[in-house]
């Protein structure tokens, strides 16, 4: 009997060391040469703009700072890694996640606190692997599971154009990890489990446009990174990329951006998203929260034909059956059916001057909102927000002087909240379960950081 | 309910401003404006309804509680500077971090134009809920200040009249006693920061509680005299450095 438990105990033991020896090995720590095509070609501008540290200021370098720029903006780097009120790049900003919360670190050149003592090999292997100088294991909140995705010539670019900023003297934040999440090397087991570096593969079957949208989004836009539900582990189901989740902690719910039942991109045309991506407005809807910072600060700068490439990428993916569509009822239908009916009367005293009482809205001002998926995409938590909070459009080139809609979480309680969403969720066409009021009490909380 | 009540009130205050809330909501014409015809406001009144929900179509202020303060006749140059510092999270009120963090810097100072331009009915003034030695008090450190321990008199910088001094110095008459000592008091806790140097929060870090009390129920008790305005521009020599002020901080 005792051998057996020993025999078992071995067992179990030589498993789980052979389950560390290949976790780490796949983790790819060790793995150090790269395939020759990620190489730095010694004739490829980007290169050559960051193979030494002063090089970029040489004047032929301009153009690949410009370039660098423009992939930084489609990236999205400042958003996360500038502190409200911060100079930007600094880092500071704090990212609450089920594991703890992450602050970005300083990505200026400055020596001490900042990527200035990086190499160009450096800034290479922290985008393509997720590993930092020093074997530093990153955690997944920074992007690399789609930045691995980035040419070699595009993340030179990126780093020429971040050599260029004036360095900032801001030390980093300490992450606020609790055990044992705060052990980068646990992070092993995470990449062994769910990241492969990789490359873009394009697909010779598709146009150039369509590929360069593909790049765009699974790659520097990192829209998977919101608009995808996670696991208990915080990683992406390769199947879910773009099928909609709730982003963790923040709750926001980001929809699928292949479903009819969400957004629906299948109905728009290639332009109306376009236009709502690069000007945040469109007619059938304006973005809000999350989906308001990414135009603010990143993809209003982006050219038309890499939007265009974006939207016809988007608009080809295959139609899935959302998982978020299974109706959770929060309510029973009696106090559903009243909340509706008191919800009416809300609508046409507060919302219908300017959402008009067919709910089809005005323009560009006032969004639709029968047929709109924000309002009838499960769970309602959108729509109780923007009811609570209102807020303005984000203000961008396209749309300099945005419109605004009042806060009502002061002039309503929750019972009207809920009575009002649940109306606009079932009026007109609409088909989504009614919300209850004790959720609306959820969200009072302003979710600005 | 609330609403209607809302509109009755601005129809007892209207002096016969055609007020045109939900009217239509395409026209750019601007159907009101208290100072004339003016290019800039053109349509813009229609496109900040989540600003006039609580400080009201004239920068009265109001909102639920009346916390909301009356910006409306403030100096554009303090309001813009608002708005900035909501942005930049100078200022800790979330609701106005939310509505106002995407919005570009030359829309802002629009927006700060326009409610600068305004010129709301003088609220009624607040009845004190405090004695008449803390009225005093409150007064005397208002117009006097406190030289022994560094304190500056609010005149001294406020105004004469205490509305402001154009372009940057905000008037303090017309704000509730829940909102003058809640800044008073976020001035000195550091919460509510300026460029630096921030001048209030020097000022502020040298009064107790109960002077900031005091401060705050006698200016919340004061009445808006008619027609009041902020003072011109350079019409005083500030005791010390701020860096909410332009060109002199």
């Amino acid at each position: 009997m005792r051998r057996k438990i020993f025999r078992g105990v071995v067992v179990l033991a030589v498993l789980g060391l052979i389950f560390v020896f290949w976790a780490v090995w796949m983790s790819g720590v060790f793995h150090r040469t790269l395939p020759e095509n990620l190489q730095t070609g010694d004739n490829e501008p980007a290169a050559r703009a960051v193979a030494t540290p002063g090089a970029w200021k040489e004047p032929q370098f301009a153009s690949v700072i410009a370039r660098g720029e423009y992939l930084a903006r489609a990236g999205d780097c400042v958003a996360c890694h500038t502190a409200r009120g911060g100079e930007p790049y600094a880092g500071g900003l704090a990212t609450p996640t089920p594991f703890g919360t992450l602050y970005s670190p300083n990505i200026t050149p400055d020596r001490q606190y900042g990527i200035g003592d990086w190499s160009e090999q450096d800034f290479w292997r922290a985008m393509h692997d997720g590993i930092a100088p020093g074997n530093r294991l990153l955690y997944p909140v920074f992007p690399f599971t789609h930045f691995t995705k980035i040419s070699r010539s595009d993340v030179d670019a990126i780093f020429a154009y971040l050599r260029s900023l004036p360095p900032a003297a801001k030390p980093n934040h300490p992450n606020e990890m609790p055990f044992p999440y705060n052990q980068r090397s646990t992070l092993v087991f995470w990449r062994a489990l769910f990241f492969r570096p990789g490359q873009f593969q394009p697909d010779p079957e598709q146009s150039a446009e369509w590929n360069r949208g593909a790049y765009l989004v699974e790659g520097l836009g990192h829209c998977g990174m919101c608009h995808s539900a996670y696991n208990a582990l915080g990683a992406v189901d390769p199947n879910a990329q773009l099928a909609g989740g709730l982003i963790p902690v923040q709750n926001w719910y980001a929809p699928a951006l292949n479903s009819s039942n969400e957004l629906g991109l299948g109905a728009w045309t290639d332009d109306e998203l376009a236009q709502y991506l690069k000007t945040g407005v469109s007619v059938r809807g304006a973005t809000y929260g999350p989906m308001s910072d990414v135009v603010f600060h990143s993809l209003q700068y982006l050219s038309d034909p890499d939007l265009q490439a974006i939207a016809v990428y988007l608009r080809s993916q295959p139609e899935r059956a959302s998982p978020s569509n299974k109706q959770r009822l929060e309510v029973s239908p009696q106090l559903a059916a009243e909340l509706v009916q008191q919800g009416k009367q809300i609508y046409v005293n507060h919302c219908a001057a300017c959402h008009q009482l067919d709910g089809r809205g005005s323009g560009l001002q006032y969004p639709p909102l029968a047929g709109n998926p924000s309002i009838a995409m499960q769970p309602g938590t959108n729509a109780i927000r923007m009811v609570l909070l209102g807020g303005f459009q984000p203000g961008t080139k396209g749309n300099p002087r945005p419109y605004s809609m009042p806060p009502f979480g002061q002039l309503l309680d929750d019972h009207d909240v809920a009575a009002v969403v649940s109306y606009i969720r079932q009026a007109w066409g609409n088909n989504a379960p009614a919300v209850s009021p004790a959720v609306v009490t959820r969200f009072r909380q302003v979710p600005v950081e | 309910m609330r609403g209607s009540l809302f509109l009755a009130l601005l129809a007892l205050f209207g002096s016969g401003v055609v007020f045109a809330q939900s009217g239509a909501p395409n026209a750019e014409s601007s159907t009101f404006g208290t100072s004339g015809p003016d290019k800039v406001s053109t349509g813009l009144r229609q496109r900040i309804d989540g600003c006039i929900a609580c400080h009201g179509p004239y920068g009265q202020g109001g909102g639920s509680g009346g916390y909301a303060p009356r910006i409306g006749g403030k100096p554009a140059g303090y309001l813009y500077h608002q708005l900035q510092n909501f942005r930049d999270g100078y200022r800790a009120y979330p609701l106005m971090t939310w509505m106002v963090q995407y919005l570009p810097d030359a829309y802002m100072k629009e927006i700060a134009q326009y409610f600068a331009r305004q010129n709301p009915p003088p609220p009624q003034p607040q009845v004190p809920m405090a004695s008449q030695a803390a009225l005093n008090l409150g007064r005397r450190l208002v117009m006097a200040g406190d030289p022994k321990h560094g304190v500056p008199a609010c005149v001294a910088c406020h105004g004469a009249a205490l509305m402001g001094v154009r372009p940057d110095v905000p008037g303090l008459i017309g704000l509730s006693n829940d909102y003058i000592s809640a800044q008073l008091g976020a001035f000195k806790q550091n919460i509510r920061r300026t460029q630096a140097p921030n001048c209030m929060h020097e000022i502020t870090s040298r009064l107790d509680g109960a002077e900031i009390g005091a401060v705050a129920a006698w200016l919340s008790a004061q009445a808006v005299p008619p027609g009041a305005k902020p003072q011109a521009a350079g019409s005083i020599k500030f005791p010390l450095r701020c860096g909410s002020i332009d060109g002199n901080g």
